[in-house]
């Protein structure tokens, strides 16, 4: 069986005056009906570019992509409009990622629209019906935008996104700018409709509690590179990239009765722009000697479960 | 150690729109103690920063009115002092950290100079002193001092937040108003901005209102919480308190939406509904409509504080009685 969607050794390398920046530098995963796929690390690590990159919003510098088992790297034109109908995105700001003009109907009948060959009955029908599967009440169907809060408008990215019968959607922070009662609605949503609509998700967020209660599987990026790899759970039980526990240790814990021990990290990402070849986390990382300096590759340590640091087993 | 730096008496707050009236704060009474710090938790739109706005009186003027109530700052009534005795306090007694570092700062002046400017600005001293002070603090949140003279658009958004927090702390206040200051950085850089806080706070004994809408950040950070919905605060008590033992059903949503890290639960069970609408608050409870717990006399009485435990308050009639 071929997966839904597979990335091999990805690169993104954006041109600056000061250099080349790697934001996305040998990236490879994949992705299976239906799963979800978090992405997980710090502004700057490249998450957002991934998807992006996969999407073809942003052309790859090098690399291979495949969906459904043919090579879409190059895809162009009528193909790549082909594929975008399979592909979806919904993006983080739901301010500002709306047409301010365009009433809630019309925004979600536009990807209709554009694809074309349906009478206008039809698209209608849709829409409502799109509107009734995301939990947008009919009467806000001439409303717009700025007269809803931000869970309705997210509501709406997600009946665009859904708009073309995706089988594959990169979510893009969707949660990050809601309030928490509004962001449980939301989450509960994407679940349901994964599960209704078989949909594969790539979950980019910087949220670490959220990602680990809806992603099969969990990427932790660190300057471009995956650090480390893992089914969900395993990559909180069984941490082993000192980056993963440091970003994990951080996440402040609302229960009070459970306190961990925190790995306080010093200093700061350091630059992507021609970074030297061997671990790029080095620099703040407190386990850190001189073989770290040398080329570091994912090493699959236990069914699954890939990581990046040459002294995973020492530390 | 034990009187109040801090109390807000029955504080209402209103902002006067084309839309209509907004009931931004509503009978608000909050109290904190020298060297308390205090965690205000809510949604959007529940109140926390125009509370924090109306201790320092900078309300956005003519639209916001403070309709009623007092707040006492070392037994003095701020909401009565003239402009030029507010202007004493502000920055000097009573700081301010604002949420996003990356619009607070100046562009166009040095880091250094900001600090020092916040100094000079309320002690008679001379530049060179006004300088020497302004370097010590940028040591003081972690900065090295030959960054100086460097500009907020050559920091990361962590040191940025150093500097406005080192702006803040520049005049020893005694009260800080921290407005979501670490919701715009990474958990990483997060952690290590709440650890200098939290060292800072233990050296200069600096009393804290921590506005913020992550309870994980108040669990690690404050000794109280005060939890705020529509303009009130609905439940106030110690973190101990109020974490394991929520009272008001709208606190205990707000824990239940979030998803845990230890949780194998399939779904997370969220707040249905949304906040109600500002210019038309319902008659009696304000959570009424998105209470799973309402019972009949929910949407007509309003209720009053109750105390569950010594120092627990909430705000709910089926714990404590009400008024018609």
């Amino acid at each position: 069986m071929t997966s839904l969607l597979e990335v091999r050794d990805l690169k993104k390398y954006f041109q600056t005056k000061a250099g080349a920046l790697h934001a996305v530098d040998g990236v490879s995963f994949v992705l299976e009906a239906g799963k979800t796929l978090g992405v997980v690390g710090e502004s700057g690590c490249g998450k957002t570019t991934l998807g992006r990159t996969v999407l073809h919003l942003l052309e790859p510098t090098d690399g291979q992509m495949f969906f459904e088992g043919e090579d879409i790297t190059r895809a162009k034109g009528k193909e790549l409009r082909r594929l975008r109908e399979q592909m979806q995105i919904i993006f983080q700001d739901p301010f500002s990622s709306l047409d301010p003009r365009k009433s809630v109907s019309e925004s979600i009948m536009e990807p209709l629209i554009l694809r074309g060959g349906m009478p206008r009955s039809e698209m209608l029908s849709q829409t409502r019906e799109l509107m009734d599967t995301v939990g947008l009440a009919a009467r806000f169907e001439s409303s717009y935008p700025h007269e809803l809060d931000g869970g309705r408008r997210q509501r709406i990215g997600i009946a665009r996104a859904l708009a073309l019968r995706p089988k594959f959607i990169v979510c893009d922070e969707p949660v990050s700018a809601l309030d928490v009662s509004i962001q449980a609605q939301i989450i509960n949503l994407m679940l349901d409709l994964q599960d209704a609509m078989h949909l594969a998700y790539m979950f980019v967020t910087h949220d670490l509690s959220v990602v680990k209660y809806i992603s099969d599987d969990i990427m932790v990026m660190y300057l471009g590179q995956v650090v480390e790899k893992a089914p969900s759970n395993e990559l909180f039980s069984d941490t082993l990239h000192p980056y993963s526990k440091a970003l994990l240790s951080a996440i402040p814990n609302p229960d009070i009765e459970k306190k961990t021990e925190r790995i306080l990290l010093h200093g700061e990402i350091t630059s992507p722009i021609n970074p030297k070849p061997g671990c790029r986390f080095m620099a703040r990382c407190r386990y850190a000697s001189e073989e770290c300096a040398m080329q570091q590759s994912l090493v699959e340590c236990s069914p699954g479960h890939f990581v990046s640091c040459c002294k995973y087993d020492k530390i | 150690m034990d009187e109040n730096l801090l109390e807000i008496r029955n504080l209402a707050v209103e902002y006067r729109t084309d839309d209509g009236v907004i009931y931004a704060v509503n009978n608000v009474s909050l109290s904190v103690k020298k060297g308390e710090t205090i965690g205000l938790v809510g949604e959007t739109g529940a109140g926390k920063t125009t509370i924090a706005k109306s201790i320092l009186r900078i309300l956005p003027n003519p639209q916001a009115k403070i309709t009623s109530g007092e707040i006492f700052f070392n037994g003095e009534d701020v909401l009565v002092l003239s402009e030029k005795e507010m202007r004493k306090i502000r920055g000097n007694k009573i700081a301010m950290i604002f949420q996003d570092p990356m619009t607070a700062l100046n562009p166009i002046e040095t880091v250094g100079y900001q600090i020092a400017e916040a100094i000079s600005q309320h002690n008679k001293i001379s530049n060179s002193e006004a300088k020497k002070r302004a370097s010590d603090m940028l040591e003081m949140v972690g900065i090295p001092m030959d960054r100086f003279s460097e500009y907020p658009h050559q920091f990361s958004g962590g040191m940025k937040q150093r500097v406005v927090i080192a702006v803040a702390l520049a005049c020893n206040p005694e009260l800080l108003l921290a407005d979501e200051p670490t919701t715009a950085l990474d958990v990483t850089i997060q952690a290590q901005v709440l650890d200098m806080m939290r060292s800072l706070k233990a050296r200069l004994g600096t009393s804290v209102v921590f506005i913020t809408h992550d309870l994980g950040v108040v669990a690690e950070f404050c000794e109280s919480v005060a939890v705020a919905y529509a303009g009130e605060i609905v439940e106030h008590g110690t973190v101990r308190d109020v974490f394991m033992k929520p009272a008001h059903p709208y606190t205990r949503g707000l824990f239940g939406s979030l998803p845990k890290l230890e949780s194998t639960e399939p779904r997370l069970k969220p707040i249905k509904g949304l906040m109600p609408d500002p210019t038309n608050l319902p008659k009696g409870c304000r959570f009424y409509e998105r209470c799973p717990d309402a019972e009949d006399g929910c949407a007509e009485r309003r209720p009053d504080d109750a105390e569950v435990e010594p120092g627990h308050m909430v705000k709910c009639l089926r714990v404590g009685g009400g008024a018609i």
